[in-house]
């Protein structure tokens, strides 16, 4: 056993793809088995990588999940931001040009209000619990956008680290509920074709959340939803020290 | 050769991801803007270009598809180290501002993708290596 141990540390990536395809197999088949194929297998697949991922936090109390365990090493590197961004990128293959011009005003549109919306209902749930300073609801509000927006945007405008983690939980929640509730909205959010996909790259932001959630719906849709996706923190960050800082100063004085 | 098509989609990955920094530090925010989005364009023109000339067989296209074809197994191995503790401790803040913006944002979503064009065209649904499943 300590051998094999061994074998795995030394060879974590390795070990990463046996562990991983593990699971894709064992989803594959509670997926077939226990819902007929009604749950996607990926989206069961998410599911007990996230469960893994509170366990190994429990754990090790770190905060990179089951990537702390040093067993479970190369889970770190294989979903680090490296591989998750290069696996993205290479699914752009698949894109149709044309589908994806067609749907470009409507993409930018729902990026803007992806920006916005989570921002206002962050910062008005902020309000509302008691954080009345304009600092504390722009960093609450712009960790509503996605978990990397909060931080920046909070040490922009000097929040203190007890704001930011609050932003980042806020972040965090998101993108988890995005991740498992995609394939059970997908249907009423009308999830089935290319512009949709950008639609919802758009407004559910986050790139984790956006390549999850349709990965485990229509693996087809992916490329689409993830394209204006990427774009979503890097607006978040242009507008949530500036732009929203601004106006919520306005507003609360 | 098979290491031409990775080569071309980490050659893309890596001046996407620089032009977004280049943005970013343009616009003045602390942060990659759109670096991945960048790179997918850049792949897709070079993809266009090279079908174009002829300069893109199969075995390239391998270099490519077997990367896009791992992304679910990269995307629950992402899933698999989330910091998923921190966020349960968030408390009720950081989850009613967590639901409520997914609700009206899921909300959103449903009145574009309801109010848009119908289309009955299925082409996009021919990828090079969609899933069988």
């Amino acid at each position: 056993m300590e051998m094999i141990e061994h074998a795995i540390r030394e060879n974590s990536l390795v070990g990463a793809f046996a562990f991983v395809g593990l699971i894709m197999w064992i989803s594959v088949h509670l997926s077939r088995k226990l819902t007929f194929g009604r749950v996607h297998g990926s989206a069961i697949a998410i599911v007990i990588g996230l469960a893994l991922a509170y366990w190994g936090g429990i754990q090790t109390g770190g905060s990179k999940g089951l990537a702390d365990l040093k067993l479970f090493a190369g889970i770190g590197l294989m979903g680090g931001a490296m591989m998750r961004d290069f696996a993205i990128v290479a699914t752009a293959f698949e894109v149709q040009v044309d589908e994806a011009k067609k749907a470009g005003l409507v993409g930018v549109m729902a990026l803007l209000l992806g920006t916005i919306i989570p921002f206002i209902v962050g910062a008005s749930v902020a309000w509302s619990m008691g954080y009345t300073d304009a600092v504390a609801m722009t960093t609450i509000g712009a960790g509503a956008v996605t978990y990397i927006v909060g931080p920046v945007t909070g040490a922009a405008i000097g929040a203190s680290s007890d704001l930011m983690a609050l932003a980042i939980a806020t972040g965090l929640i998101k993108a988890i509920m995005v991740m498992v509730f995609t394939p059970v909205a997908a249907r009423f959010m009308g999830l089935d074709n290319p512009r949709s996909a950008m639609v919802f790259g758009g407004l559910a932001g986050t790139v984790s959340g956006v390549s999850a959630g349709l990965a485990a719906t229509d693996r087809r849709l992916v490329p689409y939803g993830a394209l204006v996706a990427t774009f979503h923190t890097g607006l978040g960050c242009l507008m949530g020290p500036s732009v929203l800082f601004l106006a919520t100063k306005a507003i609360v004085g | 050769m098979i290491i031409y098509g990775t080569a071309i989609l980490a050659a893309c990955h890596l001046l996407g991801v620089y032009i977004g920094d280049l943005l970013g530090a343009f616009i003045g925010v602390k942060a990659n803007v759109g670096g991945v989005g960048i790179a997918m364009m850049l792949l897709i023109s070079a993809r266009v270009y090279l079908h174009k000339r002829g300069l893109m067989p199969d075995t390239t296209e391998a270099g490519v598809g077997f990367w896009a074809a791992m992304y679910i197994p990269v995307v629950v191995a992402m899933a698999a180290q989330q910091n998923v503790v921190a966020a349960l401790k968030g408390g009720p803040v950081a989850l009613i501002s967590a639901i409520g913006a997914v609700l009206l944002c899921a909300g959103t979503i449903a009145l574009i993708n309801r109010t848009g064009p119908k289309r009955q065209d299925t082409t996009w649904q021919t990828g090079t290596v969609a899933e069988e499943s």
